[in-house]
């Protein structure tokens, strides 16, 4: 089954939010290896260098780490992990908070929204 | 590395030039689309790389040699049409690219027809446009080379079928080599290309990496594309 990227966004970022998403639920531990790029290109069914730009930039950002003969895992320090999901919450919360502001909710009204879920 | 390098090529029919003053390279590791509509020229470059046409002006560059037949055995190339016209089974054909070709891995060409649901005891004339395709591109992507040109790879298959081929095509590709793809259905290629050339009128008018031109214009290939050829 293809992987069903937006057409009008760079895959490689869409790779990045994928597999930070893996990696803050656990889907892929902390350090554990990761799929090679072939296997990761074969999934996405994209080309492998785009692969390679995602996964190079994660190893920026410190999430993934290189072990120069046996491929790339998820980093070890737990803190890292801890940070990225503390970030991408904090984003998808601050998002969900401006689009409720721009429709007139009331801060109140947001937080029993929330409240109410199960 | 530039493995296949265009420079300044001109061609014409008659008086009409079809071609007209194209310049691009494909380097190696590189998956190139050659992208344009129909009659835009884009089958009349893919000729003359495989040394099927002549270039009026300008130079085409293969690893650094004029086309022929060094070029050629570096090359694996799929045409747009179909050769596979007489009465023999898929197997006969596989042994005669085995004879012909050194380059030629029967074991994955065996693996590859399995992938894509051929029998390898079906009869040519009995087997359907489609099926055809996939044959044709099983006995190129088992060919050992440096430089794959597929000429519209995805034309009279259905949309499961082509997500099948470019699966093949990304799992056979290795580092080394370079792969160079023309089609009209950008929207179904476009996430496996590093870079992408248009082609208008036998002019390039774009040019570039994919995934940059997709960051600078927020949209797809497909709808940049629409944008520019009308």
């Amino acid at each position: 089954m293809g992987f069903n990227f937006k057409v009008d966004i760079p895959i490689y970022l869409q790779i990045i939010d994928y597999l930070k998403k893996e990696i803050i639920s656990k889907k892929y531990k902390a350090g554990e290896k990761l799929p090679s790029v072939r296997e990761f290109s074969m999934q996405f069914e994209v080309n492998p260098n785009t692969v390679q730009k995602a996964l190079f930039e994660l190893e920026n950002m410190g999430i993934i780490v290189t072990e120069r003969t046996n491929g790339k895992f998820v980093t070890q320090n737990e803190n890292i992990i801890e940070n990225l999901k503390k970030e991408t919450i904090e984003k998808m919360a601050n998002d969900f908070y401006v689009s409720c502001i721009d429709l007139g909710v009331k801060k109140e009204e947001i937080i029993e929204i929330l409240s109410s879920k199960e | 590395m530039e493995l296949l390098k265009i420079k300044n090529v001109e061609k014409s029919f008659d008086a009409k030039k079809v071609i007209d003053g194209v310049s691009f390279t494909v380097e190696s590791g590189k998956i190139v689309g050659l992208l344009g509509k129909n009659g835009c020229g884009k089958t009349t470059i893919i000729k003359m790389i495989n040394d099927l046409l002549t270039v009026d002006k300008g130079e085409i560059l293969i690893d650094g040699k004029k086309v022929g037949v060094e070029s050629k055995k570096i090359i694996s190339y799929l045409p747009e049409r179909s050769y596979l016209e007489g009465n023999e089974r898929v197997i006969d054909v596989i042994n005669l690219f085995k004879d012909f070709y050194e380059d030629f891995d029967e074991e994955k060409a065996v693996s590859l027809l399995k992938d894509l649901d051929l029998d390898a005891n079906q009869k040519l004339p009995k087997m359907s446009k489609g099926m055809k395709e996939k044959l044709q591109l099983v006995l190129v992507m088992s060919r050992k080379a440096k430089l794959y040109v597929l000429d519209e790879p995805l034309g009279g298959v259905d949309p499961v079928s082509r997500e099948r081929i470019l699966k093949t095509i990304l799992s056979n590709f290795d580092e080394g080599s370079s792969l160079l793809i023309t089609t009209h259905l950008i929207a179904d290629v476009e996430k496996i290309l590093d870079e992408i050339v248009l082609i208008d009128n036998g002019k390039v008018v774009l040019e570039g990496s994919a995934e940059e031109l997709r960051e600078k214009e927020n949209s797809s290939i497909d709808e940049i594309f629409r944008r520019i050829v009308k």
